[in-house]
């Protein structure tokens, strides 16, 4: 398992598969220098079990969102059950760097209120593009 | 069409069945072999709402998948049939007797096995099973993704260990 180490201001936890978490946590120091919001984690090579003992291990006080990547990945599989008996925690699957991006910036409310606003935010910034 | 792979994986469904899988062959059935998940509404929920409309995926403990098979290989669209282990794996086929091939894609680290591939970690009791398997006529072959190779059984088992 590839993971950075629990920054003191992290939020959120944000897992996928390879490096798709360190790459998006990249791209938000990037953009806005907040990717401390971020416990980074990858599922590469991690048995069922393990994903969701990892989640368990980082879920410490001010840490109530997981965002993973694919709503039929094994991490959003074990975030799922890590879920079901915390339900204060909130999962969002499907993120993508605006969805991130909308999170860090986010000043009022809980946690739990900006993950859903930024999943709002992540949803409507898919957006095809044609010549006409 | 019927069921075009047997898969054993103990993440179940995921991205690699799903996508990785289940796009390239237009996979419209999963069966889902698993004693605990078929007996539990909850763990069959988060299963289903895994997948997407235009899959079905349906549970079965071992002895229902014996019984079902027929009507799974009858299916008109492709299917992938996946179990968590090499001994459901290992029943299926001892109970079905139809099965010709095995697809080990992903059976990962715990106590007492050791890594063959960078996927695949077996005991020698689950060694034992997949010679067993092999002497029994079925194909062993380790391929998490569609576009890897086919590892055969003699390669793995000579692996890193």
């Amino acid at each position: 398992m590839s993971e950075s180490e629990a920054p003191k201001t992290a939020r959120a936890i944000v897992i996928g598969h390879g490096e798709f978490s360190a790459g998006l946590a990249s791209a938000v120091q990037q953009i806005t220098g907040m990717a401390d919001q971020f416990i980074c984690l990858s599922n590469t090579g991690m048995a069922p079990g393990d994903i969701e003992l990892a989640l368990r291990s980082h879920l410490s006080d001010g840490v109530s969102v997981i965002f993973t990547d694919l709503p039929a990945g094994s991490a959003t599989m074990a975030a799922r059950r890590v879920a079901r008996d915390r339900p204060e925690l909130v999962l969002v699957s499907g993120v993508n760097l605006a969805t991130l991006l909308d999170f860090v910036c986010s000043s009022g409310g809980s946690p739990a209120e900006a993950a859903r606003g930024a999943a709002e935010r992540g949803r409507a910034s898919l957006v095809v593009l044609e010549r006409h | 069409m019927g069921i075009l792979l047997y898969r054993i994986d103990d993440r179940l469904i995921h991205g690699q069945v799903v996508v990785g899988w289940g796009q390239p062959l237009d996979i419209g059935l999963l069966v889902l072999v698993d004693d605990l998940v078929a007996s539990s509404d909850w763990e069959k929920e988060l299963y289903r709402m895994a997948v997407p409309p235009e899959m079905e995926i349906c549970f079965a403990d071992v002895e229902t998948a014996i019984r079902d098979h027929a009507r799974y290989a009858g299916d008109p669209r492709p299917g992938i049939l996946i179990a968590g282990d090499i001994s459901v794996m290992h029943r299926l086929v001892t109970g079905v007797k139809a099965i010709g091939s095995i697809n080990l894609g992903g059976i990962h680290h715990r106590a007492g096995r050791k890594e063959k591939l960078r996927y695949i970690f077996l005991t020698p009791q689950e060694e034992r099973e997949l010679l067993a398997l092999e002497a029994a006529g079925v194909e062993v072959t380790a391929q998490d993704v569609p576009g890897a190779r086919a590892v055969p059984l003699a390669e793995i088992l000579g692996g890193p260990d």
